[in-house]
């Protein structure tokens, strides 16, 4: 064990309750491994993610923020994806619009039975995150 | 300050061997909130249970935090279990430390550490729990079926059957639909009218079922098990009560003009007229559109010869209202107009017809009486040429990109009867794929192909140019022996695409439910759901729902209507706890929440709020019918102001976890 | 299209009764010093002005007026007309309660552009054609007109009036510059550059809040950085996160909703080209589902109201993972 311990990146994962966190659990059981840094919020479907959450995540020290739903035309409340879609493509837009590091934000959608793709977008994410290193750009350095 | 006790599970050894439960406990007893902490081996058993009631007594608990396997697998146990000691099942939380920590995680330092924080979470979230309760609804024992095809027909008498009063709502002046029109039905070659007509009777004679024909839904009001349906029944200038159906004004009728809607328009009828022999209601209409005496006052023939007194020139349309549990839209479908399919000339010649036109033609009670003749000269036909997927599978924008799913079938059919009838006539079928799944349909097709003699060409027509002669030259392409084909033919027959009824739209915003680019009305879930609309109480029966044949629209009709009995069964319906609410005080009124709503749950109310001072204001404000919301939350970030909240994942309890889970 | 004649349609219609009131401009300490006003008699028009100083966008007063008892007369040049439209469509302004009269609009004046030119001491401008002469106390000052136009009217997206219940205007040909340039500029920049550029304008807020109280689609009865419930409340930037916190979410609460009125960027008191944040949102709705103008009807849906089923992911858009 290391004595200075060395920093890790946050990452905070929005999964809708139907698919992604189904194949969250699904990763899990198949004991199909991803970085501990990643902590996932459950939410009723990716149209219940406000932007809000997202900056609140960056300002309380997050690193990277993904945001997972059913896949498009699958969404068990039938359309919440699709606006889940546009609001995030604009808001990441605009993110990286001000500068914020695309790579920063990112969208992927996980069905249920997606256990494999969860534990790799996740093992991925978290290695652009690594990779990118910390938030600086969209911290508030009071939370840290 | 709530007083949270947090429940740490072993899962046995799914979770010990790699989380310290101990030290999970442990940690979390100084978080906000908490007033009791344990662990024990397996949470969900009987004796894991017990001590949660226990302690819920013991320590006054008002939250409980279960730290465990995924919620999707025991928040519903854990729920029932703090509800059994009575603190409201909705104050439970789960963190989920099986499937996202011990089973991913090998280092107990680690998943130990994790586990921490996702407790935390957890417990971020109880702090700013509320108790909710799932509203409770009266559900009125009525069924409403809208439209009277063959899917109305079998959802009806279903929904009769098992003792449920229904309505059938249908635009035109008798029930039947397309299935009426046809001739004889694939695979089995029996007749349509025989297998259909007797369940027409049934309807009329089912005690538990009203008909308004030629009516159409005004207004729909209300949500799932409390509807509020106006039906506008337009005049037919008869009273319904004496008419017999003897039809002796139809031959009165001067004006004999009117294009025969039952014959595609093949024929002509009589301003006051029965659709056709086995009408139901057999009764007479009179388009006003078509009478002399309605028009311009001159005639009144079939008053005078009307032998019961029953014709009503001045009768007017007449609303009705009534209070439905459920409705089933079974709205069906009409072949796609040609207007843009001018290479088949179709506009050009008589004889280039649409399958359902052959269908009249071929028809014993069809203008031709059966007999099968060229409608350009009423001659006998010796060569016809079908041509398959006229506007189906078409992605040049000109048709539908689907597959009318119906025309291999009925082709097949079709070519078969008139081998059969007419030896001598020669059939040439023109296709892109033959598709028949279904019980004995390959066989039929087969049969056609083999036995029958008919001549399938795979390929696809160019143009259909009419002859001097009064012939068609078929111009189209071989590709098995990739060549070009020029065919003489006496008729054409389009296979062409269907689509739904376009009325389905307007019915469509009525009901709020969701409609696709093709008109079809959406289902709720593709898969799981299919004869349920996403806008609960809505129900979806038949072609309405996409291209069907008739035993598949029966089935549909018949889970539809067994879905209906479920609802109709129940006296009260729960709603869900986790619902959208307003913050009045803070609601624009801007509609930007019903927009989105997927479900309609979302109306409006002008009210009036005090501004202080002794004055007040008029805001209008969001409404959300607690019955209809799903609580996907999809209005909660639309809203700008933030008024919209969903119970159970409120911006407050989100932005909670966040902080938690950030905490370093 | 008069001055006087304006004038001569509000008094007409105070002193006949058919309106209580008339919503315009009026003259603050100097000529150039204008604000939206309202009006109640024809002697308290004596202060109604209309000039190059007019470019206060007065749709967003309607939402108070039009609930007063009584028709109010406003003016509206043609960019106004489109904030009122989408007002409208979000059932903000009573419709029946207000009578609107299209005027025309040539473009507005920025004092400031005309300060920044070294002119000092203004007593007061006109406007010839395309030049302005202003007076001083040191004498008269000629510019072109171009050069001290506002921001918002060097873009202007239309002259033609989208609502109106009677138009005094005549027609102005348009000219403007592409609204979209000094976004793509930005967009062509590097990520570093771009944040650079941002921090360097956002730092300068001083969370004055008339971006938000000027913009009509800023009409919330109370919003979020007001609401302690919210979890993004504030009254002023503790630091860079919130100076760019503020402005990403009044961005993305009016997105699909802003008509582009500029006068976010008119009223900084910063100068932030606040427009540029709004204007980004509107380029990307245009590029990625369809041109879509805000206000320029009442009854369409708006582009985050909406959806096809093969809108683009946002992995689409900026590439995979990396």
């Amino acid at each position: 064990m290391q004595e200075v311990k060395e920093y890790t990146p946050l990452i905070v994962a929005f999964c809708c309750n139907w698919c992604s966190y189904a194949g969250a659990d699904l990763a899990g059981s198949s004991r199909l491994s991803y970085p501990a840094n990643v902590k996932i919020i459950r939410v009723p479907c990716s149209c219940r993610v406000n932007p809000m959450f997202i900056l609140k995540a960056f300002q309380r020290g997050a690193d990277g923020v993904i945001m997972c739903g059913c896949h498009p035309g699958d969404c068990h409340y039938t359309s919440g994806n699709y606006y889940a879609r546009r609001r995030m493509s604009l808001l990441f837009s605009m993110l990286d619009y001000m500068g914020i590091e695309r790579e920063r934000t990112r969208v992927e959608w996980v069905s249920a039975a997606e256990g494999a793709k969860f534990a790799n977008v996740m093992n991925e994410f978290a290695k652009t995150i690594n990779e990118l290193g910390e938030n600086k750009r969209l911290e508030d350095l009071r939370c840290k | 300050m709530q007083r949270i006790g947090v429940f740490v599970c072993w899962c046995g050894s799914n979770i010990a061997a790699t989380v310290d439960v101990e030290r999970v406990a442990e940690a979390v007893k100084s978080e906000p909130g908490v007033v009791f902490s344990t662990q024990y081996q397996y949470m969900c058993s009987e004796n894991g249970q017990q001590l949660i009631r226990q302690a819920i007594k013991e320590h006054n608990l008002t939250g409980v935090v279960v730290c465990s396997c995924s919620p999707r697998m025991h928040e519903a146990t854990f729920r029932k279990t703090a509800e059994s000691a009575g603190i409201n099942p909705y104050m439970v939380e789960i963190a989920n430390i099986r499937e996202q920590v011990s089973w991913i995680h090998k280092d107990i330092e680690e998943g130990t550490e994790k586990a921490i924080i996702l407790a935390r979470t957890a417990i971020a979230k109880v702090n700013l729990n509320a108790p909710l309760t799932a509203g409770e609804t009266k559900v009125t024992k009525r069924a409403l079926v809208i439209g009277g095809g063959i899917a109305g027909i079998q959802s009806a008498l279903d929904i009769a059957e098992a003792g449920y009063e229904v309505d059938i709502v249908e635009t035109k002046p008798t029930i039947g639909g397309r299935m009426a029109q046809l001739d004889k039905t694939f695979p089995t070659l029996d007749c349509a009218a025989c297998i259909l007509t007797p369940k027409m009777v049934d309807v009329a004679q089912n005690e538990k079922i009203t008909l308004y024909t030629y009516s159409e839904i005004e207004d729909v009001k209300g949500f799932v098990g409390n509807f509020s349906v106006k039906i506008r029944k337009k005049a037919r200038y008869i009273n319904e009560d004496a008419c017999t159906g003897c039809g002796v004004c139809m031959n009165a009728c001067p004006s004999k003009k009117g294009l025969n809607e039952f014959n595609q328009g093949l024929n002509n009828r009589p301003a006051i007229y029965i659709p056709f022999a086995q009408a139901i209601p057999n009764i007479a209409v009179i388009d006003p559109q078509q009478c002399l005496k309605i028009k311009n006052g001159k005639c009144g023939l079939c008053a005078m010869k009307c032998p019961s007194n029953a014709i009503d020139y001045t009768q007017t349309d007449e609303i009705v209202e009534r209070e439905y549990g459920a409705i089933v839209v079974a709205t069906g479908y009409k072949t796609i107009d040609l207007d843009k399919f001018g290479e088949y000339a179709y506009n050009e010649s008589k004889d280039v017809v649409t399958s359902l036109e052959l269908e009249r033609l071929m028809n014993a009670a069809g203008p031709t009486k059966g007999t099968l003749l060229r409608p350009s000269d009423g001659e006998h036909p010796h060569d016809i040429t079908f041509i398959q997927c006229v506007g189906s599978r078409d992605t040049s924008g000109c048709g539908k990109p689907y597959c009318s799913k119906i025309c291999c079938m009925y082709t097949a059919k079709h070519a078969m009867l008139i081998r059969e009838k007419y030896p001598d006539v020669k059939v040439h079928i023109f296709y892109i794929d033959v598709r028949t799944p279904g019980k004995n349909y390959d066989e039929f097709y087969r049969r056609a192909a083999e036995q029958y003699g008919v001549d399938y060409i795979k390929g696809m027509v160019g143009k259909v140019y009419p002859q001097p002669n009064g012939k068609l030259l078929v111009q189209g392409s071989d590709l098995i022996n990739n060549e070009q084909v020029l065919i003489e033919s006496d008729m054409v027959v389009l296979a062409t695409a269907i689509e739904p009824e376009p009325s389905v739209r307007r019915i469509a915003t009525l009901l709020t439910t969701s409609i696709d680019t093709n008109n079809f009305l959406t289902e709720a879930h593709a898969k799981l759901r299919p004869v349920e609309s996403p806008t609960a109480g809505i129900f979806l029966s038949g072609v309405c729902q996409g291209p069907k044949d008739i035993p598949e629209t029966v089935s549909q009709a018949s889970a539809c209507a067994a879905k209906v009995i479920g609802l109709l069964a129940k006296n009260t319906l729960k709603g869900n706890a986790c619902v959208a609410g307003p913050d009045e005080s803070m609601c624009n009124g801007c509609s930007v929440c019903a927009n989105v709503c997927p479900y309609g749950a979302i109306t409006y109310v002008d009210k009036e709020f005090r501004l202080g001072g002794g004055k007040t204001e008029t805001r209008r404000v969001s409404q959300v019918n607690q019955a209809i919301c799903q609580g996907c939350g999809a209005c909660t970030v639309a809203c700008p102001s933030g008024a919209m909240d969903l119970k159970g994942f409120a911006n407050k309890q989100i932005m909670a976890e966040v902080e938690a889970i950030c905490k370093r | 299209m008069q001055v006087s004649d304006i004038k001569k349609k509000a008094s007409e219609m105070l002193l006949s009764g058919e309106v209580k009131r008339v919503i315009g401009w009026k003259k603050g300490e100097f000529d150039y010093d204008l604000t939206p006003a309202t009006f109640e008699s024809v002697e308290e028009l004596e202060d109604f002005v209309y000039d190059g100083f007019c470019g206060a966008n007065l749709s967003k007063y309607l939402i108070k007026e039009s609930k007063k008892e009584g028709k109010t007369l406003v003016f509206m040049k043609p960019c106004d007309t489109y904030s009122f439209n989408q007002l409208l469509k979000e059932h903000r302004i009573v419709r029946d309660n207000v009578y609107v009269v299209a005027i025309d609009c040539e473009g507005k004046l920025d004092i400031d552009k005309i300060k920044s030119k070294g002119i000092k001491g203004i007593l007061s401008v006109k406007e010839d054609g395309d030049e302005v002469i202003i007076d001083t106390i040191y004498g008269e000052s000629k510019v072109v007109k171009g050069e001290v136009m506002l921001e918002k009217c060097l873009t202007c997206k239309s002259k033609e009036h989208v609502a109106y219940d009677e138009s005094m205007a005549q027609g102005v040909e348009n000219v403007s510059l592409d609204r979209f340039s000094e976004v793509a500029k930005l967009e062509a920049m590097t990520a570093d550059e771009r944040y650079e550029f941002w921090r360097g304008e956002l730092s300068k807020c001083i969370r004055c809040n008339a971006c938000r109280n000027v913009c009509p689609a800023c009409s919330c009865v109370k919003c979020v950085f007001d609401n302690d419930a919210s979890g993004v409340s504030a009254k002023s930037n503790a630091n860079e996160f919130e100076e760019s916190m503020f402005h990403i979410i009044r961005a993305f609460h009016v997105a699909g909703r802003c008509t582009d009125c500029g006068e976010c960027s008119r009223v900084c008191p910063q100068h932030i080209p606040l427009h540029l944040i709004n204007r980004k949102f509107i380029k990307d709705i245009n590029t990625l589902y369809g041109e879509y103008q805000a206000g320029a009807d009442v009854d369409s849906r708006g582009p985050l109201t909406n959806y096809t089923t093969d809108d683009l992911d946002p992995s689409d858009i900026f590439g995979g993972n990396k």
